[in-house]
């Protein structure tokens, strides 16, 4: 029991880091049909800025993630708006995959150039202490970062629901249009949306790097990962996301202990395509209707 | 570095060396045509690669071309498959994992043992020989895990391996995954020894684990730390060169270099096809040849022989223990 319950709390833990990821998906292709497989290397990144503030710049940890932050919001949210996004928006979605997937192996080789091939220690924000829950031993760690991820996305689905700005940004999701005669700055919006798509990938990193190590070929896993639990939880639902996550996170540690370490990455394929043949919409999405 | 000094002192029968690196980025097929880039450029040997993957691939190009190849690599495989050119600058694991069960046995009295290890060609190899000596000892193989290349999170598999009632955990992975392992056992409260190889004690491990890998123990073919002046002297030179701590690799690269000088110098011609005959069944003694650091015997299949360390790390040190004899 206790083993099933340690299995289960890592799980959540390494599942809500992923969910901060999936929900930038989610939020991308709410905002601008937008599908980011360069999403991985954007939570790649922001450790790496920490760790240029912290060794290059000798800035302490907190104004490092500072900094990482700022940067982020910069290169991977405006930056990344204006000269990836815009200008393929007008050709399809197709272009503008392409275009984030080359933009991932530039994020990842410049790390690997500029700053280094090896996996980097990156400090844990909280104590390793460990506390004992029912005979498992939760690290402050997990649990912080539970807590945190949980917290990022009750103030994120707080401020769409509650707030004159998040209501503006759901409506210039669900139809630009109108929402620009109802005199909604969609261009704003749009952008607002991928600024919260660079906190919440900045957020991820700082929460997975410690355990990961910060390296450039992070991004890979955490994409593919987040990817995979954005459609089992529904690609157009924020809450979809969430729960995409934690269940991939938890269903990857179950998998590795019970069935076969080996086979533990075809379990989360194996849930997608159950999930694809039985609710094609996702475990928490609305079926999305299209005229061709 | 040790180009550097072989060069300084008029380099290899008077010739100065020439150094070119091709970066392998751990991907077999990637070193495989950098392997062969080097050989298409003229190159009179090889060092390298570390990778048991990537040598496993690529040291049947330096074969066909005839190529002495100086390999950091430790899977038993490498020195098995009757390849004339290929030779270790540190010993397999068939070679290590003996004197790590002897001690299991014998000064910590295990008599029930969890193994964790990479699924790959290094892991498998010491695995395999790790196993076979568990069976020759007498210790229970209570928990089997393996893990895959490169993976990043283990708390299932620390899970597994604490819940399993063994008395000490042999951790067998690739240096950065032992690193995430360490932490992970740390964060789940393992409380058993855990023992292993270069890969678990290593400084870079100890670099990326922090005080995760205090407490660990492992049995190392080269350390910074030996109690050997010329490898002490080695890592300070290093040290100061790069300004940052020698770890095994960087030893294995030195003593490959100087050992295809001295090789060279033997036979007294620049012919690889002569050095690499030359090496097999050479003995170079430290004193007489100071690059070595350390005597070392090359056999006919390539292998090493030459004394080992028992390190312990504690505060974020590497520690000698004890001195191995060759075997």
């Amino acid at each position: 029991m206790a083993e099933f319950l340690q299995i289960t709390l890592s799980g959540l833990a390494t599942g809500s880091i992923y969910a901060l990821a999936a929900i930038g998906f989610t939020l991308l292709w709410q905002a601008s049909q937008t599908i980011n497989f360069a999403q991985g290397e954007f939570v790649m990144l922001p450790a790496f800025f920490v760790l240029i503030g912290m060794h290059v710049l000798g800035l302490p940890l907190f104004v490092a993630m500072l900094f990482a932050l700022l940067l982020s919001l910069i290169l991977l949210g405006a930056m990344f708006k204006k000269l990836v996004i815009e200008p393929m928006l007008p050709h399809g979605t197709l272009p503008i995959v392409m275009a984030t997937i080359a933009l991932g192996i530039l994020m990842k080789e410049s790390v690997k150039e500029f700053y280094s091939a090896e996996a980097q220690p990156f400090p844990a924000l909280v104590s390793d202490r460990t506390v004992d829950i029912f005979g498992a031993s939760v690290s402050f760690q997990d649990i912080a970062n539970l807590a945190i991820s949980l917290l990022v996305v009750v103030a994120l689905q707080f401020f769409l629901n509650g707030t004159r700005t998040g209501r503006c940004m759901q409506a210039t999701a669900q139809n630009p249009g109108v929402a620009e005669i109802l005199g909604v700055n969609i261009k704003r919006m749009v952008l607002y949306t991928f600024l919260i798509n660079a906190a919440l990938a900045t957020v991820a990193s700082f929460l997975i790097s410690p355990i990961y190590l910060a390296k450039f070929s992070n991004g890979e896993p955490i994409g593919l990962v987040a990817f995979i639990a954005a459609i089992v939880g529904g690609f157009n639902q924020i809450r979809g996301a969430l729960v995409g996550g934690l269940l991939i996170g938890v269903v990857d540690n179950l998998a590795a202990s019970y069935v076969s370490a080996q086979y533990r990455a075809a379990v989360p394929l194996l849930l997608l395509i159950v999930i694809i043949l039985v609710r094609p919409q996702g475990i928490m999405g609305k079926a999305e209707g299209r005229t061709v | 570095m040790a180009i550097e000094e072989i060069n300084a002192g008029g380099g290899i029968l008077g010739k100065q060396v020439e150094l070119t690196q091709y970066d392998s980025q751990s991907d077999a097929q990637t070193s495989r045509a950098m392997v062969q880039k080097a050989i298409d450029d003229g190159a009179f040997a090889l060092l390298g690669t570390v990778y048991s993957g990537s040598t496993i691939v690529n040291m049947l190009v330096a074969q066909q071309a005839g190529i002495p190849q100086m390999t950091g690599s430790e899977a038993p495989k490498i020195t098995a498959l009757g390849n004339p050119y290929i030779f270790r600058t540190s010993f397999g694991a068939q070679k290590s994992m003996p004197k790590i069960a002897a001690y299991l046995k014998d000064e910590m009295k295990v008599s029930k043992v969890a193994i964790a290890w990479v699924n790959s060609e290094f892991g498998k190899g010491g695995h395999d020989a790790f196993v076979a000596q568990m069976e020759e000892k007498g210790i229970e193989v209570v928990a089997d895990v393996p893990s895959e290349n490169a993976q990043a999170d283990f708390a299932s598999d620390v899970v597994k391996l604490k819940g399993s009632g063994a008395e000490a955990i042999f951790v067998y992975l690739t240096e950065e995954e032992s690193a995430r392992f360490l932490r992970e056992a740390k964060k789940q409260g393992v409380s058993v020894p855990l023992v292993g190889e270069t890969t678990l004690i290593g400084q870079k491990v100890i670099d990326l684990a922090g005080d995760a890998s205090d407490g660990t123990l492992g049995h190392v073919s080269l350390t910074p730390d030996a109690p050997i002046p010329a490898v002490q002297e080695m890592a300070k030179k290093f040290e100061e060169k790069y300004k940052y701590r020698a770890d095994h690799n960087a030893i294995k690269g030195y003593i490959g270099a100087y050992a295809i000088k001295y090789a060279t110098e033997l036979v007294g011609e620049l012919d690889s096809q002569k050095v690499a005959d030359k090496l097999h069944g050479l003995t170079l003694k430290a004193a007489e040849h100071p690059g070595v650091l350390m005597d070392i015997t090359w056999d006919d299949t390539g292998e090493v022989s030459r004394e080992s360390f028992l390190v312990g790390v504690e505060g974020g040190k590497q520690t000698v223990k004890a001195t191995l004899p060759a075997n």
